[in-house]
């Protein structure tokens, strides 16, 4: 097992390469005046020209890379001039936000996307099954901001069930930060009513976001429960007399769970792409939100700083879903880095 | 009888492709059976329909072109006006037909442009291994890990917005699901019986991968050339929601939900008709490509 991880760690490190690679690119080679991009659109020339000798723009492209890596490393992803800070301070600021929501989205999608899959499975071509297929096939084509801003119409401006957007109502304050999460500071220091508020303004954007990943949970479930439950030993288990609830709830969701744990470390990191559009939709302030905002203004440095944090993101995820998918399943192990 | 039948030159040719024929039919009866797959055939075909014939179907033509009726503004859905008005007056009915146009025409390339640059690699990642190979699929694989959208976010923002910046960013972000597809097939093919003959008698390597490797490859590319469409036009309208793709007038439907976001709740048309034709349209690609999948690639079905 230690030696799989030393091999999922050195290609994580590779990953992570190949991604400063691609920012590189993006930010240095493919605009026309990586400078002018960098100074903004009021900028003057000669702000320009300070941007230009201050980054090394002017500088052979290999320079430019070496200095980009260094400072990257370092901590320093550029600054916003839309909010006047550090891109990085503000990441600190707006990921927890983005974190709680996709990881509820998460909980919601695996919540509601593990069972149904089981149920569509063992009723397979009933109605449950087909109720599950037109949620599983409509979560994947309906287009998230259009969902949201429906759900919004109906839910909170037509019967004014839940609120429309923001984290928190106007009559609550964030209660003292603690780990920067602001359910579980709620919590931590004994806010119920500003919990319940939160839970309030995050059941829309979070049901919004999992649609794609509940469907397709959902589809990956169904398909591997309905292929165990042709296996040998369930078939055996079954003829001794084992109950049902059993053999699909012990004997066949162990196994039939490993797919759908790749499903979910996939997803996790389209989730984050998703929030750029949620986020904007229900006025998330969190980093997809943060990104579309400072795109809109000509602010790039923000972006670059997004983009490399949702990478970071999707590949630890994915490291740790290897990790999980080694320890569950010993024969990837053996078959080392596929 | 038969004799003379099979002089006629059409009941000859109907001989020779007896067995194509045969096997067109099976097609299209499991094709048949799933009524989702018609669902999605039905889909994509109005869809097509609409984008060829759509400026001469709309009752009001100049509206995609930044016409301006202020006198029409925000007024609901009615006989004159199908989906209602926006706020300077344009038939939205109008703009959404004629945005089914403009949809298909960045589904169709983002996906072909995808395809092209991602199938040759993949065959080459595939079919050479080695080194090369390995390179291609590690880079392949530092794309997949950031997703489409975002990726398009930071080249649209080095490039500026407009629909033409964000069909290049998105083509330039599309191609890494196509490498893997295409990579795992040609490593399966590789393998076989039939290639490894071929290579025996000495067939080219160019050969053994035009006239085994790509026909072969061809039924999962077109499956997910099929679900790409969906995704493509999907991920288009979210950067025109944004603010970065398609600029007024064009009549995006991605861009016309972000405009009409700012009506709501009143003027609930303006945001509901396009977002229904997104979803209408991505629905029918997907069910299309799953049926396509039943007929063309059962094994791989999850």
């Amino acid at each position: 097992m230690l030696g799989y991880v030393v091999k999922r760690l050195a290609l994580l490190g590779l990953m992570l390469f190949g991604l400063l690679c691609i920012t590189f690119a993006i930010s240095h080679v493919v605009p026309g005046d990586p400078a002018r991009l960098a100074a903004g659109p009021d900028a003057t020339a000669s702000m320009v020209e300070t941007i230009r000798a201050e980054y090394g723009l002017d500088r052979p492209l290999r320079v430019q890379f070496a200095r980009y890596v260094r400072a990257i490393v370092a901590g320093d992803l550029g600054r916003s001039l839309r909010t006047r800070e550090t891109v990085g301070s503000d990441l600190l600021r707006y990921f927890p936000n983005t974190f709680e929501l996709v990881t509820g989205a998460m909980l919601i999608a695996v919540g509601l996307g593990v069972p149904l899959g089981i149920l569509s499975a063992v009723y397979r071509d009933t109605w449950v099954d087909h109720l599950t297929r037109v949620v599983s096939v409509s979560g994947v084509a309906i287009p998230a901001f259009w969902l949201g801003l429906m759900l919004q119409l109906l839910i909170a401006l037509d019967w004014r069930l839940l609120p429309l957007g923001g984290r928190l109502g106007l009559m609550q304050t964030p209660p003292e930060p603690i780990t920067h999460l602001l359910f579980v500071d709620a919590l931590l220091r004994g806010r119920w009513a500003t919990f319940a508020d939160a839970l309030a303004h995050a059941l829309l954007p979070m049901v919004t976001l999992c649609f794609p990943a509940l469907a397709s949970i959902m589809r990956v479930n169904r398909a591997e429960m309905i292929e165990t439950l042709k296996q040998d030993y369930i078939v055996n288990a079954r003829a001794q007399g084992i109950s049902d609830a059993r053999v699909v709830g012990r004997y066949a969701l162990k196994n039939a769970m490993v797919p759908t744990l790749t499903m979910i470390g996939l997803r996790y990191g389209w989730m984050l792409g998703g929030t750029v559009l949620v986020e904007t939709v229900f006025d998330w302030p969190g980093i997809g939100l943060y990104a579309v905002s400072s795109a809109v203004s000509g602010d790039f440095q923000p972006i670059m700083g997004v983009t490399l944090l949702i990478g970071l993101n999707f590949m630890l995820a994915n490291f740790l879903v290897d990790l999980a998918y080694g320890w569950l399943d010993p024969r990837t192990r053996e078959a080392g880095v596929a | 009888m038969d004799t003379a039948l099979a002089r006629t030159p059409l009941a000859a040719w109907l001989g020779r492709h007896e067995s194509t024929a045969r096997e067109l039919r099976l097609y299209a009866r499991i094709f048949a059976r799933s009524s989702a797959s018609l669902l999605g055939l039905a889909l994509v075909l109005a869809f097509l329909l609409v984008a060829a014939v759509g400026p001469w179907i709309v009752p009001y033509p100049e509206d995609a072109r930044g016409a301006v009726h202020l006198d029409l503004k925000l007024q609901p859905p009615s006989a004159d006006h199908w989906f209602g008005t926006d706020e300077v007056g344009n038939d939205i009915y109008t703009r959404v037909i004629l945005g089914a146009r403009l949809s298909l025409r960045i589904g169709l390339i983002i996906t072909l442009v995808g395809g092209l640059i991602g199938v040759p690699l993949g065959v080459a990642a595939g079919y050479v291994g080695g080194l090369v190979g390995d390179a291609i699929m590690r880079v392949t694989d530092v794309f997949l890990s950031v997703p489409a959208l975002v990726l398009a976010l930071a080249i649209v923002g080095a490039l500026g917005p407009g629909i033409l910046n964000a069909i290049v960013a998105l083509s330039l972000v599309w191609w890494p699901g196509y490498v893997r597809l295409v990579h795992g097939k040609t490593l399966s093919l590789k393998a076989q019986t039939f290639v490894e003959a071929a290579r025996a008698v000495g067939t080219g390597r160019l050969r053994i991968v035009f006239i085994h490797i790509l026909p072969n490859c061809l039924s999962p590319i077109t499956v997910k050339a099929s679900m790409d469409m969906g995704t493509a036009i999907l991920a288009a309208a979210g950067l025109g929601f944004i603010g970065l793709g398609a600029q007024p007038p064009h009549p995006e439907w991605g861009a016309m939900i972000s405009h009409g976001r700012n009506y709501l709740p009143t003027w609930w048309w303006y945001s509901a008709f396009p977002g229904l034709f997104i979803y209408l349209t991505v629905l029918g690609f997907n069910l299309l490509g799953d049926g396509l999948r039943d007929i063309l690639d059962p094994k791989s079905r999850a």
